[in-house]
């Protein structure tokens, strides 16, 4: 099968120590990957040397077949940031310009927008549900609102892999679950390959294809059936601890802090 | 002061100067404010200071520098300044509003230095400190025209970057745009047009030419277009009443304008509250 992401031995470091170490990971095209690990493992890390945030240092990357280095076409990655609910939120933009912003890679420099662009803007905030928040300053949305509309900002470019930093941060309980159901629907309706870094695994276990686990080393990668059986032996391996903890909604482990 | 537009040249000047700066540094400061910059244009206006400082130093000691336009050194110290800020902010990149400091200081620095080397200057130094509506040449009208027009240009072309890159700069990193290279543009937009504005506003209140119309704007504003046609349509406001006034009351127009401006904002924050209780009694 056709691997949209490809990692080769990477290994990364800040400083002195190792972040990351022997990384390798093959996406395939279609899969919605879970990448789970207790704060400071890395995952960030890796989500960033993937779109290029951090330069590869040892090892390789592939985005779409193409060595990373040569890669142009980023507007076929959308990203949502671990960051995305912690931007500035006096920003004066509504919704409608926060999403059409994730047009400006595909339109290309010097070119201004115009009315098709304007119809891709409005169905990418009706595919997250937020229509009638369209011409709100972003600033006046609840956490969960602005993670959607992050995510609409990721989508209206429409990528063919959608990577998501954590997007379940400061969104509430119940809303979780609808938010996890709409990326299975992208993930299933549209084909959109998704990978993601979340905590909350309970929840997204029979939602997502495939699980990994980061703890500097990625310890595990299966689909999810084989996922549930290796589940208690993996995880205390990389958590440290007991397993069932992590279908709580706080955070264990802290591997390095 | 109309009838004296027609008769003046000095008046066109300053009136025409007064609409493009009451244009740019508000198109320009909306960027700024919204990436918490503010300070950066008071870092550069004192830079240019130095700059001019330095340009009439070497008027008084070498015959060949006068008649040579202060604002062109003013110009290039600013750009400079502008670029040593970019230095900086990525050396101490966990401080890097500790770069507006240094720059600012420096700026200061250097430009006494410059002044008492002088001997002190006369009142020309004083129009660039506080502004004068008498002292727009013709030279600096189409130095002013040129860089409106080149400024205008760039943002047009490139307002998509731009509002990404302000709005997100991780993002706009990851989608793959030269953000780099377009916040490099932007900076020197910043530092002409920070030079443009000396003649009219003067050294010590060109940034809140660029913060305070913006300030007020984001108060009402719905959306980021919205917010820049507000601060630039305070920004004219502004410089245009100030001018009038200062031609009028015989003061410096740097001070008239940025009162003016300070008036809209207090009007802007009163009627904003005004709003809510309506509101509220409403019941809504
Ligand atoms: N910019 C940085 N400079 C130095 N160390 C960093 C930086 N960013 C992250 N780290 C360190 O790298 C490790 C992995 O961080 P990160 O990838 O953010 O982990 P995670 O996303 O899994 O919580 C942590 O120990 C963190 O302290
Ligand atoms: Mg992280």
């Amino acid at each position: 099968m056709e691997s949209i992401i490809e990692i080769k031995n990477v290994y990364y470091q800040y400083e002195k120590d190792y972040v990351l170490e022997n990384i390798s990971l093959s996406i395939p095209k279609g899969a919605f990957l879970a990448i789970v690990g207790p704060n400071g493992s890395g995952k960030s890390t890796l989500l960033k040397l993937i779109l290029g945030l951090l330069k590869v240092q040892t090892g390789k990357i592939y985005l779409f077949g193409q060595e990373q280095g040569k890669f142009k076409d980023w507007q076929k990655i959308g990203y949502v940031s671990q960051k995305a609910n912690s931007f500035n939120t006096g920003f004066p933009a509504t919704v409608f310009e926060v999403v059409a912003s994730g047009l400006t890679k595909k339109m290309g420099i010097f070119k201004v927008f115009k009315k098709e662009h304007s119809a891709q803007v409005v169905e990418a905030v009706e595919a997250v549900g937020m229509r009638d928040f369209i011409h709100r300053n972003i600033g006046e949305l609840s956490g969960g609102q602005q993670q959607r509309v992050f995510i609409a900002r990721a989508l209206v470019s429409e990528p063919e892999l959608l990577i998501l930093d954590e997007p379940t941060v400061g969104v509430d309980v119940e809303n979780v679950n609808n938010f996890y159901q709409m990326l299975a629907h992208l993930n299933k309706n549209k084909g959109i390959t998704l990978l993601m870094v979340t905590h909350d695994i309970g929840t997204v276990s029979d939602k997502v294809s495939h699980v990994a686990c980061l703890n500097k080393h990625l310890h595990f990668h299966g689909d999810t059936n084989q996922f549930e059986q290796m589940r208690m032996e993996e995880m205390s391996k990389v958590y440290g601890h007991d397993v069932h903890l992590l279908t709580h909604h706080h955070e264990h482990g802290g591997a390095r802090q | 002061m109309i009838q004296g537009i027609f008769q003046y040249e000095f008046l066109q000047n300053a009136f025409l100067t007064g609409i493009m700066i009451g244009f740019l540094a508000p198109l320009l400061g909306v960027f700024i404010v919204v990436r918490r910059l503010s300070l950066i244009a008071d870092a550069l206006s004192h830079v240019t200071l130095a700059g001019i400082a330095a340009s009439l130093l070497m008027e008084k000691y070498f015959s060949a520098m006068t008649g040579i336009n202060p604002l062109y050194l003013g110009m290039v110290f600013s750009v400079g300044g502008s670029l040593f800020i970019e230095k900086l902010r990525s050396v101490y990149s966990h401080y890097q509003e500790l770069a507006i400091p240094i720059i600012l200081s420096g700026g200061i620095g250097l430009g006494v230095i410059f002044i008492s080397l002088a001997n002190g200057f006369n009142t020309d130094l004083f129009s660039y400190l506080f502004g004068s509506v008498s002292a727009v040449s013709r030279t600096d009208l189409m130095v002013i025209l040129a860089i409106s027009i080149i400024v205008v240009a760039a943002v047009l072309l490139l307002y998509k970057e731009l509002f990404l890159l302000s709005f997100d700069e991780e993002y706009a990193k990851a989608s793959g745009i030269a953000a780099k290279s377009i916040h490099f543009v932007f900076i020197i937009m910043v530092a002409l047009v920070i030079a443009a504005s000396m003649r009219v506003v003067g050294i010590l209140l060109v940034s809140s030419l660029m913060t305070l119309p913006v300030a007020a704007s984001i108060r009402i504003a719905k959306g980021f277009k919205q917010t820049i046609f507000f601060s630039i349509l305070f920004g004219e406001i502004s410089v245009l009443g100030g001018l009038f006034a200062a031609y009028h009351l015989d003061l410096a127009p740097g001070g008239t304008i940025v009162i003016l401006s300070i008036f809209i904002l207090l009007m802007v924050i009163f009627y904003k509250k005004i709003n809510v209780k309506i509101y509220k009694a409403g019941g809504v």
